[in-house]
């Protein structure tokens, strides 16, 4: 082991996980590379973009700023974990009834953003959600869908629980 | 792009940090929320050889009234301070500048502390931090001492921290019934670093303000107060304030604006702002 490398042990969608990484490897490389979890995405590498977006004790972070080293201990979410829970399952049906993705790339950032908007309940204003989700970048969509398809995911979560 | 190598360590108390950085002869950096930190270490802005995380110190997140103040611990997180009712009912103009920092993401992990230690010329807390007279609170291998926010922030990136001091805390005097708060900023997108930023206090005396203290973000190399301004507002002369600012405020043009684009926005925030004041506190 080298003198700049480290034991960490943490809880990734919900199984243990230990391994020795590096103090310079970011929770982005280490779901990545390490794990094999590509679902988390690398875009801009400073915190910019968003893609890289994931769940760290149970709110979102940028996996990019954050260092693996720092996750001892801790609870990680990825997209994979979120979406094999089926906790997205209307959030995602709604992104492909209305076009809200085209290459997806930034989709599984923009998913794990918009559910914590929607976590929060109520309906949430246009706006709201344009501001929530500003810290994710898309190329493709223009947003317009994306912002449609998590309004009315909030609309149909709403009623439901009625 | 990722970093260069670097060795870690988790300070499990302040005095621990300190030491730690001290063993490194000051090229030791402290990691708060990483929001920027990480990011220039990504893309080799810095190189240090060993980072001091401060993340797991009990206590350095704790938002408090305190004899007339409110301490916010360096850790205490930006999606913290925003939720925080103590800070919404004693230092509401810290509770109006929150949604405008960057993004919920960064809001989560991001740091009071790092952002006032960081001194980034178009942050909004020294700004806010200033406008409010607080005082922050520092750490060295001397010891502790206290310095006021204004003759905190030196220029660029730069404080009065010297390498191997810490940041633990701000004390921000709790507002009183007379106490009125305004803040805008102007950004070409929600979150983006502001074109220019105005953080405002005073005291309202019947019809009449005073203390008047209009802080201005992303027009120098740190906050600026616009002292004529503040004057101008005092007396009840909003045009002649906006006329101030011409002397009180030299921006200088960056990739998106021009020198006279900023200085014109800043009287556009400076009406808005000071009508802010003028409000009726909730």
């Amino acid at each position: 082991m080298s003198d700049t490398a480290y034991n960490v042990a943490l809880t990734v969608n919900g199984e243990a996980v230990s391994e020795t990484v590096e103090a310079r490897m970011t929770l982005a490389d280490f779901l990545r590379d390490t794990l094999g979890l590509t679902g988390t995405h690398l875009g801009c590498e400073h915190g910019v973009c968003g893609t890289c977006t994931v769940r760290l004790d149970g709110v979102i972070v940028r996996g990019c700023l954050t260092l693996a080293v720092q996750c001892n201990g801790k609870r990680v979410e990825t997209i994979e974990g979120a979406s094999d829970s089926n906790e997205l399952a209307d959030l995602q049906e709604a992104f492909r009834v209305r076009n809200a993705l085209q290459c997806g790339f930034c989709t599984p950032g923009m998913l794990l953003a918009a559910q914590e908007l929607l976590l929060r309940g109520g309906v949430p204003s246009r706006e709201e959600i344009r501001v929530h989700l500003s810290g994710n970048y898309c190329r493709c969509t223009g947003y317009h869908a994306i912002v449609d398809a998590v309004e009315a995911t909030a609309q149909a979560r709403a009623g439901s629980a009625r | 792009m990722k970093p260069a190598a670097f060795a870690y360590a988790k300070a499990h108390s302040i005095e621990h940090a300190v030491e730690l950085l001290g063993k490194h002869d000051g090229e030791a950096r402290l990691l708060a929320g990483g929001q920027s930190l990480i990011a220039s270490l990504n893309m080799r802005l810095a190189s240090p050889p060993m980072l001091v995380d401060i993340n797991d110190i009990a206590g350095l997140d704790r938002i408090d009234m305190t004899d007339g103040h409110v301490l916010i611990g360096a850790m205490a997180r930006h999606a913290d301070v925003e939720r925080s009712s103590i800070i919404a009912k004693h230092a509401p103009l810290i509770s109006r500048a929150m949604p405008h920092i960057a993004h919920a993401a960064i809001r989560n992990r991001g740091t009071i502390g790092g952002s006032l230690a960081y001194a980034d010329p178009a942050a909004e807390l020294p700004a806010c931090m200033v406008a409010l007279g607080a005082k922050l609170e520092i750490a060295g291998l001397q010891g502790r001492r206290v310095v006021a926010a204004e003759d905190f922030f030196k220029g660029m990136f730069e404080t009065a921290l010297g390498p191997n001091d810490m940041l633990v805390a701000v004390h921000v005097p709790a507002a009183t019934a007379q106490t009125r708060v305004g803040f805008e900023e102007l950004a070409r997108r929600h979150g983006d670093y502001a074109i220019v930023g105005l953080a405002a206090a005073a005291q309202v005396a019947g019809a009449k303000l005073s203390d008047v203290r209009l802080v201005y973000f992303s027009v120098g190399d740190a906050p600026v107060r616009a002292r004529g301004a503040e004057s101008a507002i005092a007396a009840g002369d909003i045009d002649g304030a906006a006329a101030a600012l011409s002397k009180d405020l030299l921006p200088t043009a960056d990739l998106e604006s021009s020198a006279e684009v900023k200085l014109h926005l800043a009287g556009v925030l400076l009406r808005r702002v000071v009508r802010q004041l003028q409000e009726a506190r909730a």
